[in-house]
């Protein structure tokens, strides 16, 4: 610790703090343009300058100076630093102008208008008029995507967005072309950023240089209401920000969450709100003479209550990877009234068996734990396409420690260096024995971080026995006899957001009831009468035979399409849900807009089902049905908590006796950008599977 | 006045062999082994007592800075890098030293690097010296060939010298600026603290010196601190290379001593100025980045450290600029602020977006074509930038401007009535140029 005193108060503080947490910690506040806690330090805007006292006689960049850099008085008085003197305040004011004197007044029509730093501080520190009389410099804005528009005669040169794409995202796209006045932020070649954390430099940048393309001149920052969420593109749940207005989502934003997403956010979850606009199922159908006609609840609900009651049991129930646990448990609810047991969440052979304990199937280290690791291995994940912010915590913690990272699986571009041991089952055999440089690293590490990815563990061609190998190996390799005490290496990373949620509530297979890809086979034999998709969309849906299909669901995707009957429902932004992510972390969504048209909330779907089936579930409205939920899982009353899985439960998965010889582990995301059908229904993203995919050259 | 058997670079103009044979004749590499037997201290407090300050333009003392280099390694190792990077405007000695004595500079990296306990010593040439760059080279291979420095050469302690090119970027002559260009990444200054001394090069302990500065260190250790103290005033001792460009009669670079006065040095070696003393306008005395001193001011100068920090410039790298009454002074400052405004690097506000704002000013200035309250604008656009920067090219650029309206103001005020009274009704004005 050391003392230092900031404008005559003395506080005490770490001696390695820069002088403008020290200031922060004495409630000084310092304006900043370059400065980002996250980022490293450039000190080049030179707005954080202050006055010190035991250092340079000039003013100092508080951002990059430590306390312990400035020296202590003669008789040993603590050093001063001062935020308030004439010196600073003419220092500042000069900064302000330099940096307006070739910003364009342009704020009337510039995105950034009411969220801008330099609008903000120049309220503060700007004089009211300028004092240069000539031509400001012009600067040819840049293509750097789809997502984010340039407008670069607004650029102040911080530099925040070089340093997220380098060192964040981990991309070495962006840098500063040029020098002195000429100087330019750009994408070395003008090319699109290849980042899928790209979008995040839009909220980086203190001016409207870099703006979001897709929402570019549809609102401003004060007529939007403000909601906050959980997103549900993934399994990592990010902390977001939903803006509507109306009836519309207008944009979604990061909100920090450091257990989680800190404050980055991915593409598809900053991007994909004009998908919650197109392909809206916004009344109910049904197929009449092999199409599908618009029709009322009513009758939709009778028509549905009708098949049911006429197929006994023989009713399976499939969610999809949006689907919250209210809906699940309600339908789970509705499916034990007429004795079926047929329920599953997880995708197609999947080696998470209804019988393993909660360790094994949630991502036990946590993702903030990530950064405690001293050891990576990634069993078939392609963890930037599956979890792009747990990828960007993975090399933070490479950045920082430079810890070994191996990779079963696909060999993939994942922004840091690591070991490419195979591809398939038989090396994770080797690994799991010792055997081989990486086995070593693992056998001996304390704190070794297994994640295993959906395509290890679910092999739809394979069977299931394969996941489960999978998982004994992965838990084996986990709870090894060097690990540390307390830690929990086992890390299963879903990459769907009802998944944890789903297996929670027991969304599986009981009483009798078989998996989702056994279901789809009985109802291709014509053994199951009424399959249920609860926005299950990633399924063969040619293979249903002639079953009777009820999509409920949000977009016109693959299961709308194969549907009876259509019962159109919410999406995370039109309702409250309780998702469980990756972590095992209980967070609900917060309803910012009404569902269009129809469209009701899901649980209230299978609530009205019920009824119109005579066996009413014994709930009227979502407390109460969240207070039947809480009490049968207790867990999920606790919002934002992990309740954690014992690594005792692991320690027995391991000792299974392992029968696959030999099985390939893939990725399971092929797509980033089109991974769920409200991804699919956006335009925005779309034409970023297109660029990734190399279909379409950069425009422009 | 220096006598001849004071000075240290006895081939400064070429006329001799700059070969290691003849280097050997004329001194160098003569009790090498000694100096680097009696250790890191007392070399260092040799360099010290000596007086010796840095050549480079800032003046610290040498002796002084390597002291701060790490006592014991911490396992990093330590580097000696030296700066040959010369561009300052009006500058020209380092160039001479590297063409003409190399082997100074060779012999003083191997002691300098012996007092600070380097292995490695970095030597970064400017862009544009190619042909010596090539003649460095030539004589670090000489070296090596003769065992005089590499791995177990006969003075006992390994250095290995790597001659790195620039690419021609003024700002690469700041010394982290260098650090950056040299680990082949862009040049921009870095942010101090961390000083070089602390973690510099690949973030390992370096010292960075001006090329003369390391050059003159082994005829300090030869003839002994005593003798280059006896030479000049206090605080400003030694021998020193002065270079004379502009509007005297013959331009030269040459050795003197500090501490003689500004008129003396340019009877004596530059014959005088041109059309004589009277025609005498201004003087920039070390380099474009000194303010600029008037004629009459510079009768009375003492050429050191001091002498011209007494006249409120600066003594720079010793790179006088001469200029006689036939210079347009306000356009003389325009081209060294559009100097600046090119080399600037961009990465701080107050320089990349202060530089073109003075110089477009100045532009104007020219031609007269600006209001007289512009005058103490541009003067407080000066001091905004000044110390506000990362690194000290704003100062730099500051300067000048400072300089030029502290002793030109009647100039600038009366091109700027000539301008307004020569314009007609409908705003057309004849150029100044065309008068």
């Amino acid at each position: 610790m050391a003392s230092i005193k900031v404008d005559g108060t003395l506080v005490e503080v770490p001696d390695y703090y820069t002088l403008m947490q020290a200031a922060e910690a004495a409630g000084a506040e310092i304006p900043r343009f370059c400065y980002h806690d996250r980022l490293s330090v450039a000190g080049n805007c030179r707005m954080c300058l202050v006055e010190v006292k035991g250092g340079p006689p000039k003013p100092q960049a508080s951002c990059a100076m430590a306390v312990k850099d400035l020296r202590p008085g003669p008789n040993g008085e603590p050093p001063e630093m001062f935020t308030n003197t004439p010196m600073v305040k003419k220092a500042r004011e000069g900064v302000m102008e330099f940096l307006l004197v070739n910003h364009p007044l342009d704020c009337p029509i510039c995105d950034q208008g009411g969220e801008c730093d330099l609008q903000d501080q120049a309220m503060a520190y700007g004089v009211d008029k300028s004092r240069f009389n000539e031509n400001k410099r012009a600067v040819e804005d840049k293509y750097i995507g789809p997502l984010v528009k340039t407008s670069m005669n607004r650029c102040i040169h911080c530099t925040r967005c070089v340093r997220f794409t380098t060192e964040v995202a981990g991309i070495a796209e962006m840098g500063l072309l040029g020098r002195g006045e000429d100087a330019e932020i750009t994408t070395y070649l003008e090319k699109a950023l290849s980042s899928e954390l790209q979008g995040n430099v839009i909220d980086l940048c203190p001016v409207g240089a870099l703006t979001s393309k897709p929402y570019a001149f549809n609102a401003r920052p004060w007529e939007l209401n403000k909601t906050e969420s959980i997103d549900v593109m993934d399994a990592v749940g990010s902390a977001i920000r939903v803006d509507s207005r109306g009836r519309e989502v207008m944009r979604i934003m990061p909100r920090v969450n450091e257990a989680i997403n800190e404050e980055w956010i991915s593409d598809k979850t900053r991007f994909v709100w004009d998908g919650l606009k197109n392909q809206r199922l916004d009344r109910p159908y049904v197929r009449k003479n092999g199409k599908l006609q618009p029709t009322t609840w009513e009758e939709a609900l009778s028509a549905v209550a009708a098949r049911i009651k006429k197929a006994g049991n023989k009713v399976g129930a499939i969610a999809g990877d949006l689907a919250a646990v209210e809906e699940m448990y309600a339908l789970k609810g509705l499916l034990a009234s007429i004795g079926s047991g047929m329920t599953d969440v997880r995708p197609a052979m999947s080696g998470i068996d209804p019988s393993m304990p909660r360790s094994a199937y949630i991502f036990n280290p946590t993702i903030a734990g990530i950064e405690e690791a001293d050891a990576v291995l990634i069993i078939g994940a392609n963890p930037r396409k599956e979890a792009s912010l747990i990828n960007a915590r993975i090399r933070k913690t490479w950045r920082a420690k430079n810890i070994p990272v191996a990779v079963i699986g696909e060999r993939a571009d994942l922004t840091y260096t690591y070991d490419y041991l195979g591809e398939g089952f038989e090396t994770l055999v080797d690994v799991a024995a010792g055997k081989g440089s990486f086995g070593e690293i693992l056998a001996k590490a304390q704190r070794p971080l297994i994640i295993v990815g959906e395509a290890a563990v679910s092999h739809a061609d394979l069977g299931k026995q394969v996941g489960r190998d999978v998982i004994a190996l992965a838990a084996k390799l986990a709870t090894g006899a060097n690990v540390a005490e307390g830690w929990n290496g086992f890390a299963l990373l879903h990459n769907a957001a009802s998944r944890v949620g789903g297996l929670d509530i027991g969304f599986v297979p009981h009483d009798g009831g078989v998996c989702s890809a056994d279901q789809i086979a009985l109802a291709g034999k014509g053994e199951l009468d009424v399959l249920f998709l609860l926005g299950a969309d990633e399924y063969d849906m040619s293979a249903m035979g002639k079953a009777f299909v009820v999509y409920v669901g949000s977009h016109g995707d693959n299961g709308a399409h194969r549907a009876d009957v259509i019962l159109p429902a919410a999406t995370y932004t039109e309702k409250s849900g309780t998702y469980v992510n990756t972590e095992g972390r209980v967070q609900q969504t917060a309803r910012s807009v009404f569902p269009p048209g129809d469209a009701k909330e899901d649980w209230a779907i299978f609530r009205a089902l019920s009824g119109a089936i005579g066996k009413p579930l014994p709930y009227n409205s979502l407390a109460q049905l969240r207070s039947a939920l809480y009490a049968e899982f207790p867990h999920l009353a606790n919002v934002d908590e992990i309740a954690a899985g014992k690594v005792a439960d692991l320690g027995k998965l391991a000792k299974a006796a392992i029968k696959t010889k030999s099985a390939p582990f893939g990725s399971a995301v092929a797509d980033f950008y089109l991974s769920n059908p409200i991804a699919r229904a956006s335009a925005v993203m779309g034409e970023c599977a297109a660029l990734a995919a190399g279909l379409r050259q950069a425009a422009e | 006045m220096l006598a001849d058997k004071d000075r240290i670079f006895t081939n400064l103009y070429g006329q001799h062999d700059w070969r290691l044979e003849g280097a050997r004749a004329r001194g160098s590499w003569v009790g090498t082994k000694e100096f680097l037997d009696q250790g890191r201290d007392w070399i260092t407090n040799e360099v010290k007592g000596s007086g010796l300050r840095g050549r480079g333009g800032a003046g610290f003392p040498t002796g002084l800075k390597w002291s701060f280099m790490p006592k014991v390694s911490d396992g990093r190792p330590h580097y000696l890098l030296v700066n040959a990077d010369e561009s300052e405007p009006g500058t020209c000695k380092d160039r001479e030293i590297l063409r003409h004595d190399p082997h100074h500079l060779i012999e003083g990296c191997l002691i300098a690097s012996r007092a600070m306990d380097a292995h490695l010593a970095f030597i970064y040439v400017r862009g544009e010296f190619i042909r010596e760059r090539q003649r460095l080279e030539e004589a670090v291979q000489e070296a090596y060939d003769a065992k005089l420095i590499g791995k177990d050469n006969i003075h006992g302690w390994d250095l290995d010298i790597i001659v790195h090119h620039g690419a021609g970027a003024y700002i690469c002559g700041e010394e982290t600026a260098l650090m950056e260009s040299l680990e082949g990444k862009k040049g921009q200054p870095r942010l101090k603290p961390p000083f070089p001394a602390g973690m510099g090069v690949y973030g390992n302990p370096t010292t960075v010196n001006n090329v003369e500065s390391i050059a003159v260190v082994p005829e300090i250790l030869r003839r002994g601190a005593g003798w280059f103290s006896s030479i000049g005033r206090p605080n400003n001792v030694g021998t020193k290379l002065f270079m004379v460009s502009g509007h005297v009669n013959r331009p030269a670079t040459f050795e003197e001593a500090l501490g003689e006065s500004f008129k003396d040095i340019i009877e004596k070696h530059c014959g005088g100025i041109r059309g004589g003393w009277d025609n005498l306008l201004a003087v920039i005395p070390g380099g474009a980045s000194c303010p600029v001193v008037r004629g009459e001011d510079m009768m009375d100068a003492v050429m050191d450290f001091d002498g011209l920090r007494e006249k409120k410039s600066s003594f720079g790298t010793g790179g006088m600029i001469i200029m006689d009454k036939s210079t347009d002074i306000i356009r003389a400052i325009w081209r060294i602020a559009a100097f600046f405004k090119h080399e600037s690097c961009g990465q701080c506000t107050p320089c990349r977006e202060g530089t073109g704002w003075m110089m477009r000013v100045m532009e104007r200035m020219v031609e007269g074509r600006a209001q007289k309250r512009e005058i103490d604008m541009l003067f407080s656009v000066t001091k905004q930038i000044e110390g506000h920067t990362i690194c000290a090219l704003g100062d730099a650029a500051a300067w000048p401007i400072q300089g030029l309206i502290r002793n030109f103001r009647d100039v600038i005020e009366a091109r700027i009535d000539q301008y307004t009274y020569s314009s007609t009704s409908d705003g057309a004005v004849p150029s100044i140029a065309a008068e």
